[in-house]
């Protein structure tokens, strides 16, 4: 039962065909064939959100999947969204704000954020934190994330007044 | 935490699944969404030697009305309940209880048949084709037939699908217009397994209840309707005495047990508490107009 099968599938634009055991899971499937190691796994059961990609366009964690159910379909990674700039904007506000620190949840955060602007391109807080359940983060208290969405929201809509916008810090959320 | 080695068969065919699962001998296991069965699989809690992934049958996706029934594949992704109109329009507990169903990612995988036929008792939607006198098409390689939510749910993670029987579509009575319905539940975290929830949907002649089913996720084995509940409110119009009345009927419908989070005592009154807010809210006539949804 070991007997690797054929896949096939598109990983940030590019074609991919491989041979795989049935039961590598999507986010060790990227990490160690692909070796795209942006894609992070904390609790490979799906509760961190550390492991997400966009599977046809929506957010998943990759350590809920198996890479065989990914045969032809199309998979971008936190790689693939940085380096065709989706998320150029999001990127430089967590710089900005601090959003990050020990940088283990940050793939999973970008990914989300991503999804979530592109499904609601005015979020308030409250819906940027309930976007934000299913990633955990242990360093920042969120607070910085939340502003850092805020930030890429109001200057996407054209409200430039934003990077790291001060007034934003320390409100309740 | 890596899952045992297995075989993988994908099919369209329905027919063909069945038939695989049939020829596996007792160590098939169907797969959909997979956003239960997967970390299942890695914690070792289950070890098949087949998946059969069901994910790309066409006969099992799609959302439609036929008559006064809404079908509702069960390859229907939880997110679809937050953007279908159709669910929306015809089924609104579901697009009322769908925000709470895990977190965004999940409900980007996860499946309304797959998490029926799981019948987590701490699920949203499983209790809720309770409060909706859903009824559930079911194939097997003998053919189709059809059943109720009410007796379908038997015990912990137990259900009346028989081995290799696909949970296929979840046929749900359209909601009237002189219909109302709420849910809610309490949690630590929003995303987190409810401490207790639930989901009422309301027949009203004016504001009297003619008929009215409550079900609770997250306070037993199974999902539970409220049946002594309903009995005390129904004919009646949902003053304070009668919401009273329906959270002391509550104790012979509910016997939750002491775990690890919360004491059977604490969550008895929980639900309690719940019940007299979905009530208080259901009074309101208005109550499907109030945009609640987060």
């Amino acid at each position: 039962m070991n007997e690797r099968v054929p896949i096939e599938l598109e990983v940030n634009g590019e074609a991919v065909a491989k041979y795989v055991e049935p039961r590598l899971s999507l986010a060790d499937f990227l990490r160690e064939e692909l070796e795209l190691t942006g894609t992070h796994q904390g609790c490979e059961m799906g509760a961190c959100g550390a492991c997400l990609v966009l599977l046809n366009g929506k957010a998943v964690h990759s350590c809920l999947m198996f890479a065989v159910q990914a045969h032809g379909d199309h998979v971008e990674t936190v790689e693939g969204l940085s380096q065709r700039k989706a998320i150029a904007d999001i990127q430089q506000a967590f710089h900005n704000n601090n959003a990050l620190q020990c940088g283990f949840c940050t793939a999973g955060m970008l990914v989300t954020a991503h999804e979530l602007l592109s499904r609601n391109t005015t979020p308030t807080r409250h819906e940027i934190r309930d976007g934000l359940s299913g990633n955990y983060c242990r360093c920042t208290g969120y607070q910085a994330i939340v502003d850092s969405i805020v930030s890429v929201a109001r200057s996407r809509a054209g409200n430039v007044d934003t990077p790291a916008s001060p007034g934003e810090r320390g409100t309740a959320s | 935490m890596k899952a045992r080695a297995f075989k993988y068969f994908r099919t369209q065919s329905l027919e063909d699944a069945l038939q695989a699962f049939d020829r596996a001998g007792g160590e098939g296991c169907y797969l959909a969404g997979g956003q239960s069965l997967v970390p299942s699989l890695s914690l070792r809690l289950q070890a098949p030697e087949l998946l059969i992934d069901i994910s790309r049958i066409e006969s099992l996706t799609g959302i439609s009305r036929s008559g006064n029934v809404l079908r509702v594949g069960a390859l229907t992704r939880h997110a679809e309940m937050l953007t279908s109109p159709e669910i929306a329009r015809h089924a609104p507990l579901l697009r009322r209880a769908a925000p709470f169903v895990a977190h965004p990612a999940i409900r980007n995988m996860g499946t309304f048949g797959g998490t029926i036929a799981l019948a987590d008792p701490s699920a949203e939607f499983p209790a809720m084709t309770l409060a909706m006198d859903a009824e559930f098409e079911i194939a097997s390689l003998a053919g189709t037939r059809t059943t109720k939510a009410d007796g379908f749910f038997r015990g912990l993670f137990e259900t009346g699908l028989q081995p290799g029987e696909i949970l296929t579509a979840i046929n749900i009575p359209c909601f009237g217009n002189a219909d109302r319905c709420v849910f809610d539940e309490l949690a630590r975290r929003r995303g987190d397994y409810a401490l207790v929830g639930a989901g009422v949907q309301g027949n009203f002649a004016q504001d009297l209840v003619s008929t009215i089913r409550i079900a609770f996720l997250s306070v037993g084995s199974t999902p539970l309707r409220a049946r002594h509940a309903e009995a005390a409110i129904t004919g009646r119009a949902l003053s304070a005495d009668a919401i009273s009345d329906a959270q002391a009927a509550l104790g012979d419908d509910l016997d939750p047990e002491d775990n690890e989070e919360t004491s059977a005592t604490m969550r008895m009154h929980l639900a309690r508490v719940l019940l007299g807010r979905l009530l208080g809210r259901l009074s309101q006539p208005d109550c499907m107009r109030q945009d609640e949804v987060t």
